[in-house]
């Protein structure tokens, strides 16, 4: 029953990444990629990890995506369907991604996994401890980082809004 | 009794086939179950909506098809149905088509968390709360798809306004969902409402806890699209906004998932401020069906609250509705943080 589902998940994954993008109108590609996004959050939600399914959801689903049709709607003349790439170009895209896949498959085929014993529901106020001891375990000094990060991200993006307005008004 | 019921339903389901089969079938039940649930929650609060605003404008609102006109809604749902789906010329037909689809399955998703009463809750994980933000975050892309796929100015426009708007309001009914969590500790939902049984946790939270409520309510208002922040389909500019070129069922989708998101949004502030479907000083914790019942009051309660909100203030413009959130609701949401946080720490909640 797992096993069929996460089959099901898996080959929508591929297929939708797969029209992502090859097609040429920006806003299906968006949907479709919006689809992978998804199923990503339905395979943690498959393994029990509830708080990474939701993150996975709320970040990319819900941000990200909805940051990305906003943008894309601001963009002009987005009826138009994108141009058609060189063909030497699509031809080192598509080995790229070609040696980056087999790399992968590589290092999964050569690693020897082990069944997991216990599967054990996470429950968020580890998570939430984890987060905050500087101990053993803990991630105090990256969730810091990233939070400095935001602020910088989110200062720069006012800074960066009010001089245009600063100018216009001069 | 209700739980009678379903381990009947079950040893039935088990002595006819395997228990994988048995398995999914149960889930295909639930699923029905709530689709059902969905549909009448949708029809109910519609006609409940037009008995508001006759109510407040001194007249009856429907009052032939039915008691009380009870079966208007289910009159206005079978022409709904028989309508001819149209859309417009040169508009994204796939992407119009899948649109109203995105709403709906959200709010669907949603409705599970909600706990009915102590039996009946269909899906109740460790970070309830916060599954059930995430959820919600992903139908405005219906909204969006919508107004892009349309091919319409108002509707794109509508579109736009919605993407503003939804993603202001999400902080603060975020934010005032992690203050009343901080008071509870816990984001499981039949935990918070468990937390609850010797008193509310708007008692118990008092000060942060009613800035909080406060908040949820404009929030949720703005979140659910109903005036006085409807300006995504405000009649007299945009036509009807988003959904102009909706029609037939494609149309009624919109409208039950705007009901719908009603009721989760006056559900999920029962579960955080009134107990959930706790009666008060617990009169009732012996009879099995009790619950359902007092959620029930409890959310008419709140939905009557939004309703009269909507039937009382005139629009806002989208600049007021900008102001209201980045200048004023989230700087008070974030001191109430602070605040509750503090509360909490030295022990000054009850």
């Amino acid at each position: 029953m797992e096993r069929i589902i996460f089959y099901i998940i898996s080959i929508l994954m591929i297929v939708f990444a797969v029209m992502s993008v090859s097609n040429r109108n920006i806003m299906r590609s968006i949907i479709y990629l919006l689809f992978v996004l998804i199923g990503i959050a339905g395979l943690y939600f498959m393994v029990q990890f509830y708080f990474l399914g939701a993150v996975q959801l709320t970040v990319y689903a819900g941000g990200i995506i909805v940051l990305y049709v906003n943008s894309i709607m601001l963009v002009e003349k987005i009826n138009n369907p994108l141009d058609v790439t060189k063909f030497w170009k699509r031809l080192l895209a598509g080995a790229i991604a070609t040696t980056g896949a087999g790399l992968t498959l590589v290092a999964i085929w050569s690693h020897n996994f082990k069944e997991a014993t216990v599967s054990k529901e996470i429950g968020i106020n580890e998570i939430g401890k984890a987060f905050l001891s500087y101990g053993d375990k803990g991630y105090i000094l990256p969730f810091e980082v990233i939070s400095i990060l935001l602020l910088a991200a989110m200062v720069g993006a006012i800074v960066i809004a009010k001089t245009n307005k600063v100018k216009e008004s001069n | 009794m209700i739980l009678n019921i379903f381990t009947d339903i079950h040893e039935l389901l088990l002595g006819l086939m395997s228990e994988e089969a048995a398995h999914i079938l149960e889930l295909v039940l639930i699923a029905a179950g709530y689709l059902g649930i969905f549909a009448i929650l949708g029809l109910l609060l519609v006609w409940l909506e037009r008995r508001v605003a006759g109510f407040f404008q001194l007249r009856l609102g429907p009052n032939r098809v039915g008691p009380m006109g009870l079966f208007q809604t289910i009159a206005d749902a079978l022409k709904l149905v028989s309508k001819e789906l149209t859309g417009t010329v040169k508009a994204d037909m796939q992407l119009y088509k899948l649109a109203p689809y995105f709403v709906i399955t959200t709010a669907l998703m949603s409705l599970a968390l909600i706990p009915f009463s102590y039996e009946i809750h269909a899906f109740d994980i460790n970070i309830g709360l916060f599954f059930l933000t995430s959820v919600s975050s992903i139908g405005v892309i219906g909204i969006f798809l919508a107004g892009w796929a349309s091919n319409n100015k108002y509707s794109l426009i509508g579109g736009m306004r919605t993407g503003i708007q939804m993603i202001s309001y999400e902080l603060s009914v975020g934010m005032s969902i992690v203050t009343m969590v901080v008071l509870a500790g816990t984001l499981q939902i039949s935990e918070i409402v468990e937390i609850q049984k010797d008193g509310w946790l708007i008692f118990k939270g008092h000060i942060p806890a009613l800035i909080a409520f406060m908040v949820f309510m404009i929030a949720g208002t703005a979140e659910s699209n109903r005036t006085p922040f409807d300006l995504v389909e405000a009649e007299s500019e945009l036509g009807a906004g988003f959904h102009t070129e909706y029609s037939g069922m494609n149309f009624a989708y919109y409208f039950l998932a705007e009901f719908v998101n009603l009721f989760i949004i006056s559900s999920v502030a029962v579960v955080l401020f009134f107990g959930g479907w706790l009666s008060p000083f617990g009169i009732t914790d012996s009879i099995p069906f009790a619950g359902l019942f007092w959620f029930g009051i409890k959310v008419v309660g709140v939905i009557f609250i939004f309703m009269w909100f909507r039937w009382t203030f005139p629009r806002f413009r989208i600049d007021q509705l900008l102001t209201l959130e980045w200048k004023y609701l989230l700087p008070i949401n974030i001191v109430n943080i602070v605040l509750m946080a503090l509360m909490v720490w030295l022990g000054l909640t009850f």
